[in-house]
Order: structure tokens, then sequence, then C-alpha cells
């Protein structure tokens, strides 16, 4: 505070040129030592931080190796011995690598459903002249800030009346209609795609859909891209809306499968409770490993944009 | 040219087919049910508003409320200050923090894993007796008893929050992050060789540069926030327990629908959960606007 107001006092411009003499004093040899020190303790600071953030994963890695003894008596960070016994138990009741299947299938289909058939509808609206757009477009936009939850109990009577209860099918369709997606892809089309290269290629003869696939749609990728990560992980994690279509323990897709390793006898023994999360996370921390830097840069990428 | 401008629609009409059908109609059905008594059988009723005027009177509704923003209050609190001093630190042209990509990756890393995941996870590692946490706690000696995290209502309340705030706080740091470094580095230059103090640089330049940014992230960070679902349902019983403080408003459209089949009185908790979504985010984007004409009119 007391510097804050020093500081206030600084700032009329007619002290300035005082100011521009004391500068240069500034660097002298205590100056750097405090921010030596300074840099230590922020240092230390940010390495608590990481160890926050890492150590109920940690805890987590452990335990999936330790048996429901050990892991009722006691806190240790060191292995211990039972990970195929916490293995067998586990898979004596779920299985788990369904809900991987499961989850992948979904994921994949829905990212490669919702990246083309946004591209596609990004590009109609960027580059054709048709009645009504610019009304469907706002609309569009006014629907993306409605809530999933809003329609959810509608959308379950829907899928129940379709008889897609139970299925992927309503897990998976409805990626082909992802106003976010539509939204940043057509801003990225329309800054890095000129009309006249639409132009030239139907002068060459090509047709709308040659255009599309082969000049269009290389040139939204890294708008695509970036999107589909979202795309990917949103689906991956979704966990309300397959906990109320899908029925069948089979089906399940990891996050449900999650749920229902609680409520089920895996949960008496907790080493296999810790190792059936450990499966569901530690694909996902070796995909992060690789794909970290392209992660955070569209992370960014989105925000900025907006 | 006119002609192939229809292509326009035959484009754009996969996504409006199933825009319609999955997106538009099951919110307009959810419409109809919130003024009907729709159990789940055929041959509801339409009763007009009563479940709009049960609503505002429910009880458990309204604490719904409260738990979910307080939930999220403190949560976004701690995540935003967390995100704008980090980011702060590895901006600051005197510091020159090494590390960004390592740190930044380890903060961010709990927000890729699954909630779910999470919240089974956290539900263990809280456990009164045999969790963890406690265990670890004692055995340093930072507390003689064990804590029952979860089953007071304040310390639960105050694990769901500091949980999502280790989830989150990593996400906001990378926006935060992007934001200042959109910022022209010769602002902070300037500043530096006018003798600006770190606090003068953060409440002169940055913090007024970074409001669209904060902004966004506050907006974003709501919605999640008040649709919370995963985590109560899988932090504890699925109920809301312990005596409701983990019950928040999309847990309780959940159990009203399909746990008690209520899908009529869920569809009107649907709806009011919407409005509120839609008052606060006018409310977040009117503040920030006045302020901004304030300023304005100030300067």
């Amino acid at each position: 505070m007391e510097q804050n107001a020093e500081a206030r006092r600084l700032v009329p411009q007619t002290e300035e040129p005082k100011r521009q003499l004391r500068r240069p004093e500034q660097p002298t040899p205590p100056a750097e030592k405090r921010a030596w020190f300074g840099k230590g303790v922020i240092y230390t600071g940010l390495i608590v931080l990481t160890i926050i953030c890492f150590i109920p994963f940690l805890m987590m890695l452990t335990n999936a190796t330790r048996s429901n003894e050990e892991v009722l008596s006691g806190f240790s960070l060191l292995p211990g011995t039972s990970l195929a016994e916490n293995y067998a138990v586990l898979s004596d009741y779920v299985n788990i690598w369904s809900g991987f299947k499961n989850s992948l299938i979904i994921s994949v289909l829905v990212t490669l459903l919702s990246g083309y058939f946004s591209a596609l509808t990004a590009f109609g609206f960027a580059f054709y002249q048709f009645k009504g757009k610019n009304a469907l477009f706002v609309f569009m936009l006014v629907m993306m800030m409605v809530p999933g939850q809003l329609g959810l109990i509608g959308f379950y009577e829907l899928s129940k009346n379709l008889g897609l209860l139970d299925s992927f099918i309503p897990l998976i369709v409805p990626a082909i209609a992802s106003p976010f997606v539509v939204f940043f892809v057509r801003q990225y089309i329309q800054t890095v795609m000129h009309p006249s290269l639409l132009e030239a290629a139907r002068i060459d003869g090509a047709s709308e859909w040659r255009i599309f696939h082969t000049i269009a749609l290389p040139m939204m990728m890294p708008a695509i891209a970036t999107m589909s990560i979202f795309t990917f992980i949103g689906s991956w994690n979704n966990y309300l809306m397959p906990l109320v279509l899908l029925f069948s323990p089979e089906k399940y897709t990891l996050p449900v499968l999650m749920g229902f390793l609680k409520g089920s006898q895996v949960a008496e023994n907790l080493g296999s409770l810790y190792l059936g999360i450990a499966i569901s996370v530690v694909p996902i921390m070796i995909a992060f490993l690789f794909l970290s830097k392209y992660i955070v840069s569209s992370i960014s990428a989105g925000a900025v944009k907006e | 040219m006119k002609k192939l401008d229809r292509y326009g629609y035959v484009f754009i009409a996969p996504f409006w087919v199933v825009f319609l059908t999955f997106s538009i109609y099951p919110v307009l059905l959810t419409l109809y049910y919130s003024f009907t008594n729709y159990s789940g059988a055929e041959g509801e009723q339409i009763v007009g508003l009563a479940n709009y005027t049960r609503l505002l009177g429910d009880s458990y509704f309204i604490e719904a409320f409260f738990n979910t923003i307080k939930i999220w209050g403190v949560n976004f609190a701690l995540q935003i200050g967390g995100a704008l001093m980090l980011a702060l630190l590895f901006s600051d042209l005197q510091l020159k923090l090494k590390g960004l990509a390592f740190f930044r990756a380890f903060f961010y890393l709990p927000n890729l894993i699954t909630i779910s995941s999470v919240a089974l996870l956290f539900g263990i590692l809280l456990d009164w007796q045999h969790g963890s946490l406690n265990m670890m706690l004692l055995k340093v000696g930072l507390i003689d008893e064990p804590i029952s995290w979860l089953t007071q209502p304040v310390t639960a309340q105050l694990s769901a929050s500091l949980i999502l705030t280790w989830m989150w706080f990593g996400h906001s740091f990378i926006v935060v992050m992007a934001g200042v470094s959109g910022i022209s580095k010769d602002y902070f230059e300037a500043a530096l060789i006018d003798g600006a103090t770190r606090w003068q640089i953060f409440s002169r330049i940055t913090l007024p540069l970074l409001k669209p940014i904060l902004l966004y992230i506050m907006i974003t960070s709501l919605i999640g926030g008040l649709q919370l679902f995963d985590l109560p349902m899988l932090l504890t019983d699925g109920l809301g327990s312990p005596d409701g403080a983990l019950n928040t408003m999309v847990l309780y459209l959940y159990n009203q629908a399909f746990k008690y089949n209520n899908y009529g009185y869920a569809a009107a908790v649907a709806y009011g959960l919407f409005i509120i979504t839609l008052v606060f985010s006018i409310v977040i984007f009117k503040g920030m606007f006045r302020k901004e004409q304030a300023e304005k009119k100030g300067a």
C-alpha cells in the first residue's frame, strides 16, 4: 500500500526529469542480489504449486499398486506390489477397456463429424449470397448461448421416441451441428481465403463440391484442428448425456463407468478402485505429454479470437 | 453466379437439419413439458405455470442455487487471482522467469482429466478415515485429528471449490497469459523507463488491457459453473449430501427427472437455470460496460 501511495505521487508529469535522473542508479549490485533472492522464492512457490497439481495423481498411482490393507493402513508414496491382484479384482467386475473403446469411438466420430460439417456450413455461410443468410447466422449465434442442459429432457424424450436410447447415435450425430465451431471456422476462412480464389477455380471448371474439398477444406484445416481439440476433450469428458442415455454396462463410456465403479463391488477394494481411476487417467496424461504445446496454443487461440 | 449461390443452401442444409432436430426441437419440447405434469408416461396434463410457481418457492432449488454460486464464486476468485499472479510473474520483463512451458503444462494437466475421474479420485483421497490426504497431513503433523472433509457442509463446499480451482487455474492462466502476451512490449518498456512500479504497470496498463479476456474467462467460467454436475454427483452420494451442501442446480434437475420421474418439474428447473444464466451474463456484460463508460467520462 505504501509503495502504491508513493508511486501515485510520482505520476504528475512535473516530476519526470527527477525520475529519469534517478533511474540509472537502480541496477546496482544490492538490487540485483535482492532480485535473485526474490526469484528463488518465486521458483520455490512455482515448484510447490507444481507438486500440488501432481500429488493427487501420484497418490493415485502409488495406491493403485498397493493392496486394500496397505491403502487403509497409511499414507505412502512408495509403490506396493499388488498391481496384478488389484487388476484381477477390477476386471472381475468391470471391463474398463470397453469403456475406453466406447469413449474413443464416440469421441473420434464426434470430432470428425463436427469438423467436416462445420467446415461445410462455414463455407456456405462465408462465400454464398442467399436469402435469409444473415438471419440464420444470427439465430445460430443466439442459440450458441443456450446451455446444453436446457434441452436435456426434450432430448431424452426425442431419443426415446426415435428408439435411440441405449445407443451411441444420439451421442454422435448431433455433432454435425456445432454452432461454435461453425462460427470459429467461418471467422477464420473469411480472413484467409479471398473470394477471387473461388472465381478462379470456377473459371477452371471446378464444381462447387470440388472447390470445397480441394481448396477450402485444406485452407480451413488449422481452424478445424484447433476446434477439434476442444470437441474431442469435450466429448471424451461428457458425463451427463451418456449417463442419461446409456443403460447397458458394456456400452458405458469411461466417465459413466467411473460412476458405475463407485457403486460396484470394486469400491470395497480401494487399491482396485485407484487402479480403475488410474487406467482412465494415465492414457490422457501420456497423450498430453506429446500434445501439450499444441493444446496450449489452441486454448490461447480460442480465447484471443473472441 | 446466381445459380451457384444455391449451393449455399446445400452446404448449410445438413447442419440445419441436425440442429433443428437435436437442438431446437428438444429445447422447445422441454419448454412444453415445463407446463405439464409429465412423469415419463403418456397422457400428461397441462398444468399452466404450476411448475414455475413451485420452483420459486422450492427451498431445495433455492438452496441449490446458492450452493452453486458459493462453490463457483470461491473457486473463481482463487482461480482468477492465481492465474493473474502467475501471468504477471511470467510476463515480467525484469524477472525473466524460465520454464514457462514446463510449469504451464503441469498447471494445466488437471484440467484435461475427465472430471468424473477427478471426482471419484478426490472422493477417496478426501475420505475421513482412509483418505490419503488426511493420512498425509497427520504424518507431516499439520493436523492432529483427521478432518471429515466431505461430511460437513462447509468443508464439503470448500473442497468442491478447491477441486475446481485445482482443475481450472491452469486453464485460466493460459488464457490470461495469451492476453498478456498480446499486449505490446513497448507499453511495459516505456513504463519501466518512466520508472513505473510493478503495481502501477499492473493496475494502469495490464489490467485495463486484459478486460476483454477477463470478461471472456468470467462468462465462460460462470456458465460452466452454473452447470456444475459431475463433481457433486460423484464426490458424495449423488444426492448432494452432506445436508444438501453439494446439491447444485443441475444435480437437482437430474435427480428430479431421472430419479423421481418428475419430468415436467425438471423441465421447469432447466428453464429456471437458463434464466438465471442469462441474467448473470447480462449483469456481467453491463457491469463491465458501465465501468468502461465511467472511465471514459472521468478521463
